[in-house]
């Protein structure tokens, strides 16, 4: 019988069945409200700044015109309504570029005549990667890594990721090493390596890519003669030292190809607007600016918010003391729930930026397996009742590592979560076979035992027409597809 | 090594094509009334500028909608974080709710088998990614909306065959055509794995009859292949026939919930029934769980802005406003459509008979030096630069006969369309005058532009300013 549909319609490579979503659907039969449902399980896999909104409102109710419906601003209405040119708003383009410039510290500055518009970071990594790369070809890709990129660089556009090995021993850091020998697996297995995609700030590890390891991978990228797309989603989230350094920065250091040069963005973690859908592609060749604007057409931002948004960005005043106040809301947070991880001897990875801490529950492990970070991660979800997202969903090549955000509820809700943390860790502490030491001498010693039902319970309550079976974690081997 | 995609260096973008191209010379000369009134007039953009008024005055009216709250509360942070690709739920009830409207409450539509989409430009991709693979094949009548190229090949590897339809018979879709095509695509060993209409058409300005839309329902069900039915100007039927969907003919020849009705899927948009192609809202609607289920996560490249689906939700709720706006509209189109049909007529141009759509397919095959698409790019080169209007050649609608132009009426004021259609008599009797003074003349004293030779414009094909990609 012949295939109806498309193989692309019909195959898993949305990723969407990966046990990622698994903890989302946990969270979604069952979530948390302090008075409604006090025990649900709390959403720690949504990466999203939820910290500064009331800038925004206040901004918001001060700024009538800014809005094409309201009287103030309804003398706008039509030209908007009607503008689909897939140029964008020239204002808007001229905001964008303006505010990517002051979260670089003024450092460098953006050409609006270079940004492409996209349906969020998720359009425009698609988008780029329909510029750069046919069917078949690949990206390499530092793990561990957001597992959308899965979808967003592979799915409809047929080519591959390479996984680009790091490890905690030197807190992951990207080596020239791991980028050769990528490249070189790549090689011999005759792929064609289109170029190197990195996040920075990383997700899901918060830390800002240092000046010297993004040299080497402008040279590296310089010498091969293929791309860097450098996903700067996260740029003004960042909370601590050191800077942030953007590879515009970079490119004004180092010799290089400029043609080879691209940035994606996105004002959903910046400012906290998913649902606006807006991403930006921002690249130094011409001839993918030209390309990329048409294909923008597959996903323009809508004019109503364009214009809404050239508005507040245009708002100097506002955008200073947003960038300020965000960041230092989030310093705070991080400080918070870092230090009430500490507490119980639960360390993170030491991050300066993100919405989100990478923490280190290898310690918690029964034994250094992904099955082992699975067992413990169906453990958080339906015993301690949080959905934090294991490492394994990363691409991370050591079990035990967790992404857990903090951004995206109140204080309270932190509080609580922290609180249970401290309570599972406390109980599972006195249940352990090691009579309870100082914190940092249980972390050696510890195995985890269960309380209160057998695996087989946990399990059997995962098994729901909605979730699928368990998947056994992907293995970095697994993740070199060659195209039949 | 080549550094970009081949999508990225080649031209299936389409946007080489004359029908863009017209669009470069009306953004470098375009009409205004005070600062340039001899400029070019634009009537290649399929766009409805006739009832903002409405729409504005029932913002007015909703001040909740206008600004982000909700009964006076402000729901701003909601929207702000809300991009679940499933859409906001009141705003695909909404839709829903709208497009039965249009379609005289005869058919219904679960808003669970509707995913939203950034335009029908990201719709039409997305069905195309998920019904065929790279190097499958669509059938199209001809002619059809330029911007399908782009829409259905260019990322997808998607193949268009044409199912020529012609003006002996008013561009109705025959059997044979139907047949032919499909042979055709045979020949070239192309898969085809479905057939896609706009209906009404664009360029053609008509509603599908019924018979022709029995006949495609008769051909993919025979064919074991899908249909997509690209609705978009159904709210734009001002005349009758009242307009039919496919949907409904599934139905009354019960064939709800079979293998046919799973195959049928269609695409919509507000971007021409309400005049809003900026705010980027288009839909799929299709009866199949699988392509709902393939499209609704393909929309995460496209969704569109929560902000939008706020405003358009409290708007297409108000029913007796929708209700009032569909009629209103419908008005004024056909009072346009009057005029342009008047205006041409008085200068000895006819047009299809149409009753849709925000244009009319214009017969210029008498003013052709011959009977060729060489011609047709003549004419319309002397109707951009001397007669100092955009219209759209049917070569680049892949129209199977030379002569033939599509020319908007909905998109600038009534004056501006008073002007144009004397420029037309203008151009018209002075081409007559002409040709029977010299014979073979083609230079025409032109009051409305300066332009240089012709062929120069030709080879000048590369552009630094891209133009819009409107339908």
């Amino acid at each position: 019988m012949e295939q109806l549909l498309s193989k692309i319609a019909t195959n898993e490579q949305h990723g969407e069945n990966s046990s990622y979503f698994h903890g989302w659907k946990a969270y979604d039969n069952d979530p948390y409200h302090p008075t409604q449902n006090p025990n649900g399980v709390i959403q720690m896999g949504l990466a999203e700044n939820q910290l500064s909104f009331d800038l925004v409102e206040e901004w918001i109710t001060k700024h009538p015109s800014a809005s094409i419906c309201t009287s103030e601003g309804v003398q706008m209405f039509r030209d908007i309504a009607i503008f689909q040119d897939y140029h964008g708003l020239t204002e808007f383009r001229n905001a964008v570029a303006r505010f990517m410039g002051k979260v670089r510290g003024g450092r460098v500055s953006f050409d609006p005549a270079r940004i492409v518009l996209a349906g969020g970071a998720t359009g425009a990594s698609e988008l780029i990667t329909f510029c750069l790369a046919d069917p078949g070809d690949a990206f390499l890709v530092p793990t561990p890594y957001y597992p959308a990129f899965d979808r967003d660089l592979k799915w409809r556009t047929g080519i591959q990721l390479i996984p680009v090995i790091c490890e905690s021993s030197n807190n992951f850091k990207i080596t020239k090493e791991a980028l050769e020998e990528a490249f070189q697996n790549a090689q011999k297995s005759s792929i064609k390596v289109k170029g190197v995609i990195i996040a920075n700030p990383s997700n899901p590890l918060g830390t800002t890519v240092e000046r010297e390891t993004q040299i080497t991978l402008v040279n590296f990228i310089n010498e091969k003669q293929i791309h860097l797309v450098c996903d700067e989603i996260y740029s003004a989230t960042i909370f601590s030292r050191p800077n942030f350094i953007s590879i515009a920065e970079i490119i004004e250091e180092v010799e290089c190809n400029r043609d080879l040069i691209h940035i994606i963005y996105s004002l959903s973690k910046d400012m906290g607007f998913p649902g606006f859908r807006v991403g930006i592609v921002y690249s130094y060749n011409d001839a993918v600016v030209n390309c990329g604007r048409k294909m923008s057409s597959f996903g323009l931002v809508s004019s109503q918010t364009q214009h809404f948004l050239a508005s507040m960005l245009s708002d100097d005043e506002f955008v200073d003391d947003f960038l300020k106040t965000s960041s230092m809301r989030l310093a705070k947070r991080h400080q918070t729930f870092t230090s009430g991880l500490e507490e119980v001897g639960i360390k993170c990875l030491n991050s300066n930026a993100g919405l989100f801490c990478w923490m280190d529950l290898r310690p918690l492990l029964k034994e250094p397996t992904f099955e082992a970070e699975m067992v413990l991660w169906r453990l958080i979800i339906h015993k301690v009742k949080l959905n934090v997202s294991p490492g394994f969903s990363f691409h991370c090549v050591e079990p035990g590592w967790f992404r857990v955000c903090f951004a995206n509820m109140d204080d309270a809700t932190l509080e609580i979560a922290l609180k249970r943390i401290r309570i599972f860790i406390q109980a599972t502490v006195k249940k352990s076979d090691v009579p309870a030491k100082k914190s940092k001498q249980w972390q050696k010693n510890l195995r985890l035992s269960f309380s209160g039902g057998s695996r087989c319970e946990y399990e059997e309550s995962l098994k729901s027409p909605s979730v699928m079976s368990p998947h056994s974690p992907m293995s970095p081997a697994q993740l070199v597809q060659t195209r039949t | 090594m080549k550094l970009l995609s081949r999508k990225a260096t080649c031209n299936s973008h389409g946007q080489d094509s004359s029908y863009f191209l017209g669009w470069q010379e009306y953004e470098k000369n375009p009409y205004d009334e005070v600062r340039n009134p001899t400029g070019i007039i634009q009537m290649g953009l399929a766009e409805s500028q006739l009832s903002f008024d409405l729409l504005e005055s029932w913002l007015a009216e909703n001040p909740d909608a206008s600004g982000f709250t909700r009964n006076g509360e402000s729901i701003f942070r909601e929207l702000a974080l809300f991009q679940d690709y499933h859409g906001l739920p009141a705003f695909k009830k909404a839709l829903a709710e709208f497009m039965e409207e249009i379609r005289g409450n005869k058919v219904t539509f679960d808003p669970r088998n509707l995913v939203l989409t950034a335009g029908a430009t990201s719709a039409n991709e997305t069905l195309a990614f998920c019904i065929a693979e790279p190097g499958e094949a669509f059938l199209l009548p001809t002619p059809y909306y330029p911007g399908f190229d782009r829409d259905l090949k260019w990322r997808t590897g998607v193949e268009i065959v044409p199912i020529q339809c012609t003006g002996s018979n008013g561009f109705r879709i025959t059997e044979s055509a139907l047949e032919d095509a499909y042979q055709l695509a045979r020949k070239q060993n192309l898969r085809v794995k479905g057939v896609l209409v706009t209906n009404p058409s664009n360029p053609l300005g008509t509603a599908l009859s019924r018979q022709e839309l029995n006949l495609l329902v008769s051909f993919i069900s025979a064919k074991n292949i899908h249909l997509i039915s690209d609705e978009i100007y159904s709210g734009t039927v001002f005349s009758s026939p009242s307009f039919v969907s496919v949907m409904e003919v599934l139905l009354e020849r019960n064939l709800a919930n079979t293998q046919v009705w799973n195959r049928v899927h269609l695409v919509y948009s507000l971007s021409k029934d309400l005049g809003l192609p900026g705010f980027r809202v288009g839909a799929i609607y299709s009866n199949d769980n699988t392509v709902v289920a393939a499209a609704t996560k393909m929309s995460s490249f496209g969704l569109v802005s929560s902000q939008t689906q706020y405003l358009l939700s409290a708007m297409l709720a108000d029913k007796k406003f929708t209700k009032h706006y569909i009629f209103e509209n419908q008005v004024r189109l056909q009072k346009r459509h009057a005029m342009l049909v008047r205006g041409l007529k008085n200068a000895g141009i006819s047009c299809l008979d149409s009753n849709a759509g925000l244009f009319c397919w214009v017969d210029m095959r008498h003013l052709l030096t011959s009977k060729s698409f060489d011609a047709e790019m003549e004419l319309w080169k002397k109707i951009v630069y001397q007669v100092g209007l955009n219209i759209s050649p049917g070569s680049s609608c892949h129209c199977a006969e030379p002569g033939w132009f599509r020319v908007c009426f909905a998109n600038m004021l009534e004056e501006t369309l008073d002007l144009a259609m004397q420029r037309i008599k203008d151009f018209v009797v002075s081409t007559a005058t002409k040709s029977s003074n010299t014979g073979r003349s083609h230079h025409l004293s032109s009051k409305y532009s300066a332009r240089k030779s012709l062929s120069k414009w030709v080879f000048r094909l590369s552009f630094h300013h891209d133009s819009e990609n409107e339908r």
